[in-house]
């Protein structure tokens, strides 16, 4: 029972937690991790890349880096960074205790570090890891791949397992764990992105989970879901995976999204513009996201009206997604502006994750994506939209609500060194990727054509520049948590609103253990 | 220009060459989407300027707004912030403005969609099948069809070359594409293994080869030349390694081209029933084989015959090259697992030159000779 | 309200549920891949079964443990809104994960097949089996040396699967009239109804077993019988394990009905078992039209 109003000693904290802060918290170190870990093999790529040649690793190694690069940095240091965040936020934010079902919580999380083991674990297989690009095509991943495929599909298995129930936990929650005068349309943004990724979730990971059961049937049983000899049809496995996959991505930036609009206001002193149509903008883009997946495949041979409807749909969800952008600049428009990290971060997402998202929309014309698709042009486009979108998001909340979690104030002049050389070398890293796909250069590629070489190099500088810049951070955090620059009010930030901040700095073990006087709920709009 | 490539270069140079580099360096570098000589290549490409103009365009409005907003809301300039919340009127204005610009794209791209998807009435039919790793080409009807491979030397590509390479780098293959000008040339496109994608940008064409099916998809080229692509869709270890060659000729050339083609490829049979014939020493055919070995096998078992641990066995101490020279021959022949039969790709002579190599090369000192008849007589 | 919001002490049963998750499935992935050839290493079976039977304890456990703290009265209503909000959306994600397959149904069938038999937009494949011919069920395959034809017979809708659509329908009828007895606080009746209820679903149950046995060995339908045997067997496959756990749900309450576990204000239990069970009915119902009957 919650009669204990301290953590358990010792390490038993961690492993046998129901605290949703101490759940959070491992989520977030488990993204943190995880995020250098792909990073490394980022780096890797990115060295293979910086000369036409093969300098360090054979091709087959190469095809490993790329696969799990691009599975790790989306499944485990974005996703479970955005959940740790959850954790922390929501119960706080709506005048929670905990989260709902606490127990689930704690295996929700649990069940990532022994995915990732199994994961990485089969780089050390015979044949190697998985070698098939993140989105694992068949007959690439079944009847061509290495044995090690197999426990791939159970890591794949485990992680849908972790996000489906993290899902219905932060959905409970947040319906039924709401303080007393907490209405849903007084609920911070946040709150609502989460609840509406949080559906998306559910509904998208058991698809992922049908697709590689399908692959394991196919390598194992003898089915032939994905072979035209037995009826099937490689394209099958591609319909399957991009409806879970495309959902997916909106799964990974809906919540960055919730974190920019809780940080715009609060360093514009002014609130959030158009909270309504935020709301509903968030929702259009999550019901968009179930009618546009095959613009991933606009080259598979799809009859026209199929090409043609997924190209109409696909540009629909710019218009949401505009919504957005502008209620954020009007959210700064007439306001008063500070800059602290949390706020350049911000702006840095706002910045270029539009920039991505205008790449995405010129992918969305399936004739021109005739060009663009597999090359380098879609390399630079999601990048844009993930990294500075997602990861600068993510490590702007770090920022935005480090002293809460704390109690300590981070270092802020490192914290805007570590934006100012990120917000730099990402451009040099991914912005060149872009003439580098439009000149015909594929992905997916460990050597290439000398006509490459120049815009490579640049973009391996740019990601060495990059790459190095995110060890500040690391610094910076561990330093904030031992003292940092001194101790913090209960709301270290003047303008900002909402339950969490009447919380002390660092807050109760159980957040609101009574709920909060109605009255302290801000109305949003 | 290669500027970076010079290893010695500093990294302070560098920067200062990146300042200095819209005007130097990148000056004459491909950096935008090639207008291509065909028509559909060149409607891609009016489409892919006219929506990169109007994202510019937007960019131009959003990004000045928050640079203004930044620069003028400051709380330094002792700005105190306002309370509004929202505003029906520009929310309806910025849903409705994004709209009718979108259509506006809608309305070009479906058109040249349509285009693209019109494959009907083809002068000529090619269909195209993807390997691991290397394109074959059926001219339908002509009896003609070939393997494409690339032609890029071993020694260039494979780990810590440091021999110059040129500009064909990646790039060249032994026999490529021969296709005429002026005329509508259908392709049919399928996969033998695993899905590929062929794509040559000049012509605004790219399609996924997919095995068990055929997608079908056309060009038109203008001007005969010398076009070059790669596939582009991951499908192994040597994805970066199947490269695209097209020489387009004048309808002219290209008929005495085909013509060449289907007599060459007569004398062609009638020489290797020759060479079957022929009495080979063991050195004439480990040198003959080494060349096929190189085009055919190394992708996979590696120009030193170890294979990849794993992945692909190694051809270097394994028994059946060294002991079992009939299940050797069947692999070959047959095909095993993963690895394609060759039966019909290679000839007799080659069959036998390549098995004889592989028994003879990397330490494999069986010191035995197999001639084109024992394969023959294993068919 | 939420200030007895009940929040259960540390547990260890999250972490060992993981562990054991891996443990099984670790095993388990080598013991497939030895069907391909690799050697069969008896740590791994050991591994599969070790780490199973740690799942089935450790649910056990944990399942007590909550019947436990329903039982101390921690179970407030808002914690049991709690539980009926995620076994709802629990469902909700079975379904999708059903509609994975039953979209791999449409599409093979609507699409994929008629293509390789040379209609529509990608019909030329055709060119590359020229002997087949698109048709549904899928007898002949387009590439019969690879996946070898089944008989050319197909379960007879009308026979064994009508008889168990009815039997799965009123089995849920059976357990909605529990239900309204449970609240009419009918013991009795209660009994009889779940035990009506689980002799349906084990009836289903053995009927299925029964018929895939004459599918496999007498129609010669088999998993590598090419698509129509793939979509058959995964879908009614992942149907009859659903029905069992159901069947095994039901069991369950059964059993703590037995011990007076449920009333009208405590209910969970019984209605999460309830609704799983009318969840598995409308997936039979689904499967009974789109893979028997068309
Ligand atoms: C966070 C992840 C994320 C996000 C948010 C997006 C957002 C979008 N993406 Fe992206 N995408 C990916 C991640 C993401 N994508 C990934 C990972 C891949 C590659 C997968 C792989 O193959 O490995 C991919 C690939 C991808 C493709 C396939 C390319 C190919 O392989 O050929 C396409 C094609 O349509 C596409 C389109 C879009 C569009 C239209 C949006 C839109 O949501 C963008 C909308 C935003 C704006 C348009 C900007 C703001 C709007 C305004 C300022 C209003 C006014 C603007 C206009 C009217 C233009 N994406
Ligand atoms: C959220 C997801 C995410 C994130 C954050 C990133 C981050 C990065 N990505 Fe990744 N990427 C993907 C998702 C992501 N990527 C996906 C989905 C693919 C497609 C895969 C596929 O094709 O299947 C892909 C593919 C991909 C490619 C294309 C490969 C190919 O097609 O051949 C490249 C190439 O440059 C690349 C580079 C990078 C780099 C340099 C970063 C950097 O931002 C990383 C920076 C982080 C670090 C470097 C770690 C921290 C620092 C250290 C470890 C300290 C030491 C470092 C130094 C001293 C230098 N990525
Ligand atoms: Cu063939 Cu990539
Ligand atoms: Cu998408």
């Amino acid at each position: 029972m919650g009669e204990h109003h301290g953590p358990a000693k010792g390490i038993t904290r961690w492993l046998y937690s129901t605290n949703h802060k101490d759940i959070g918290t491992l989520y977030l170190w488990l993204s943190l991790i995880m995020f250098f870990m792909g990073g490394v093999y980022a780096m890797c790529i990115r060295l293979e890349l910086l000369q036409p040649g093969i300098q360090y690793f054979d091709p087959s190694l190469y095809n490993q880096f790329i696969t799990l690069h691009g599975l790790i940095m989306v499944f485990g240091a974005v996703m479970p960074a955005f959940v740790g965040l959850a954790n922390w936020m929501i119960p706080m934010m709506i005048g929670a205790p905990d989260m709902a079902l606490p127990r689930m919580n704690n295996w929700s999380f649990w069940i990532l570090p022994f995915a990732f083991s199994m994961l990485s674990l089969t780089t050390l297989m015979p044949g190697g890891g998985p070698n098939f690009g993140w989105t694992f095509y068949a007959p690439l991943s079944t009847t061509f791949a290495p044995p090690s495929t197999t426990f791939f599909i159970f890591a794949v298995h485990m992680m849908g397992a972790s996000s489906i129930m993290g899902a219905i936990n932060i959905i409970v929650t947040i319906l039924n764990l709401r303080a007393p005068g907490m209405t849903l349309m007084k609920m911070p943004l946040f709150v609502w992105t989460w609840l509406i990724t949080a559906f998306l979730l559910i509904a998208a990971m058991p698809i992922l989970a049908g697709a590689v059961t399908m692959m394991l049937f196919d390598i194992h049983f003898g089915t032939s879901f994905f072979s035209a000899a037995g009826g099937g049809d490689p394209v099958l496995f591609q319909h399957v995976f991009w409806f879970f996959g495309h959902p997916e991505v909106y799964i990974i930036i809906l919540p960055a999204f919730g974190v920019v609009s809780q940080i715009f206001p609060t360093f514009s002193r002014k609130p959030l513009f158009g909270y309504v149509s935020m709301v509903y903008a968030t929702a259009a883009i999550a019901i968009l996201s179930f009618i546009v997946w095959a613009h991933h495949m606009f080259l598979v041979g799809m009859p026209f009206v199929g090409e043609a409807f997924f190209m109409y749909a696909t540009m629909l969800i710019a218009i949401p997604t505009g919504v957005k952008v502008f209620n954020w600049m009007t959210t700064m428009f007439k306001g008063a502006i500070t800059f602290e990290t949390p706020m350049l971060f911000a702006i840095g997402f706002l910045v270029l994750f539009t920039c991505g998202g205008f790449t995405g929309l010129m992918l969305a014309i399936g004739p021109a994506d005739f060009q663009y698709h597999d090359s380098y042009f879609v390399v630079a486009h999601f990048h844009y939209v993930l990294v500075p979108g997602a990861i600068f998001s993510a490590m702007g909340a770090t920022y935005y609500w480090l002293p809460k979690w704390t109690g300590n104030m981070y270092n802020e002049t490192l914290g805007k060194v570590h934006f100012w050389l990120s917000f730099v070398s990402i451009n040099v890293l991914f912005f060149p990727q872009h003439f580098l796909g439009l000149a015909g250069m594929p992905r997916r590629i460990p050597d290439y054509a000398l006509a490459f070489a120049d815009f490579n190099f640049l973009s391996s500088i740019g990601g060495f520049v990059y790459g190095a810049s995110q060890l500040i951070f690391v610094y910076v955090v561990i330093q904030c948590i031992r003292g940092g620059t001194g101790k913090v009010s209960e709301k270290p930030w003047d303008g900002a609103v909402g339950l969490e901040w009447t919380l002390s700095s660092p807050p109760p073990y159980h957040s609101f253990s009574t709920p909060p006087d109605p009255k302290l709920i801000p109305d949003l709009h | 220009m290669n500027l970076f490539q010079n290893r010695s270069l500093s990294l302070p140079g560098f920067f200062l060459l990146l300042l200095l580099s819209p005007v130097t360096a990148f000056a004459d570098m491909a950096m935008n989407m090639p207008v291509g000589v065909s028509t559909i290549s060149r409607e891609i490409y009016g489409l892919h300027m006219y929506i990169l103009y109007i994202v510019c365009a937007i960019g131009v409005v959003v990004y000045g707004g928050i640079l203004y907003t930044i620069i003028k809301y400051r709380k330094s300039n002792g700005q105190e912030p306002a309370h509004f919340t929202h505003s029906l009127k520009v929310e309806l204005l910025w849903t409705a403005i994004p709209t009718v610009i979108l259509i506006a794209i809608a309305i070009p791209a479906t058109d040249t969609l349509r285009k693209i998807y019109d494959s009907s009435e083809s002068d000529l039919d090619i269909m195209i099948t993807g390997y691991q790793w290397k394109w074959k080409y059926e001219y339908v009807g002509e009896g003609v069809s070939f393997f494409s491979n690339l032609k890029t030397p071993l020694e260039q590509t494979e780990m810590g070359s440091t021999i110059e390479k040129n500009e064909a780098y990646l790039r060249e293959v032994d026999n490529p594409l021969v296709i005429p000008s002026d005329k509508k040339v259908r392709f049919l496109i399928t996969a033998n293994d695993v899905i590929h994608a062929w794509w040559v940008p000049d012509f605004g064409v790219k399609k996924d080869a997919i095995p068990g099916f055929i997608n079908e998809t056309w060009v038109k080229v203008e001007k005969p030349g010398h076009y070059t692509g790669a596939c582009a869709e991951l499908c192994g270890r040597n994805h970066g390694y199947m490269p695209i060659e097209v020489i387009v000729k004048t309808p002219e050339d290209y008929q005495a081209w085909l013509d060449s083609k289907k007599q060459s490829n007569q004398k062609q049979a009638a020489a290797a029933q020759e060479a079957a014939k022929k009495e080979w020493t063991l050195e004439d055919l480990v040198a003959h084989g080494e060349e096929v070995y190189e085009t055919n096998c190394a992708a996979c078992h590696q120009g030193n015959g170890e294979g990849i641990p794993g992945v692909f066995p190694a051809l270097k101490g394994s028994k059946i090259v060294t002991q079992d020279k009939k299940a050797h021959i069947n692999i070959v022949l047959g095909g095993k697992n993963n690895m394609p039969s060759f039966k019909a790709m290679l000839n007799d002579v080659d069959i036998a030159a390549v098995i004889t190599f592989e028994r003879n090369s990397w330490g494999n000192n069986t010191g035995e000779m197999v001639s084109p008849a024992d394969i023959a007589a294993s068919k | 309200m939420s200030s007895n919001y009940y929040i259960p002490d540390q547990s260890k049963f999250p972490i060992l549920m993981s562990a054991s998750m891996f443990t099984m499935l670790f095993g388990f992935a080598f013991v497939l891949n030895s069907i391909k050839g690799d050697s069969l290493s008896h740590i791994s079976v050991v591994a599969a079964v070790l780490g199973l039977l740690a799942i089935c304890s450790i649910t056990f456990l944990w399942l007590r443990t909550v019947v436990v703290e329903n039982i101390e009265g921690h179970t407030s209503a808002q914690l049991q809104k709690s539980f009926y909000i995620g076994m709802g959306w629990f469902i909700f994600s079975e379904v999708c994960f059903f509609a994975a397959f039953f979209g791999s149904l449409f599409y093979v069938r609507v699409l994929a097949v008629p293509w390789l038999g040379g209609e529509g937009d990608r019909g030329s494949s055709n060119l590359l089996w020229e002997c087949f011919n698109a048709a549904w069920p899928l007898i002949q395959t387009p590439d019969p040396e690879q996946f070898p034809p089944m008989k050319n017979e197909v379960v007879d809708p009308w026979g064994i699967p009508f008889i168990n659509t009815l039997l799965l329908v009123s089995s849920s009828f059976f357990i909605h009239w529990a239900e309204g007895a449970m609240h009419k606080g009918e013991r009795q009746k209660m009994i009889l109804w779940l035990v009506a209820t689980l002799a349906f679903g084990f009836t289903f149950l053995a009927f299925q077993a029964y018929e895939y046995h004459h599918a496999w060995t007498e129609l010669l339908l088999r998993l590598h019988s090419g698509i129509y045997g793939s979509t058959f067997y995964l879908l009614t496959g992942f149907h009859g394990m659903h029905v069992t756990l159901g069947a095994i749900m039901v069991s369950v309450v059964f059993l703590r009905t037995l011990s007076g576990h449920f009333s009208k204000e405590n209910e969970f239990g019984f209605m999460a078992a309830s609704w799983y069970w009318h969840f598995v009915d409308v997936v039979w119902i689904g499967l009974f039209i789109f893979v028997y009957v068309m």
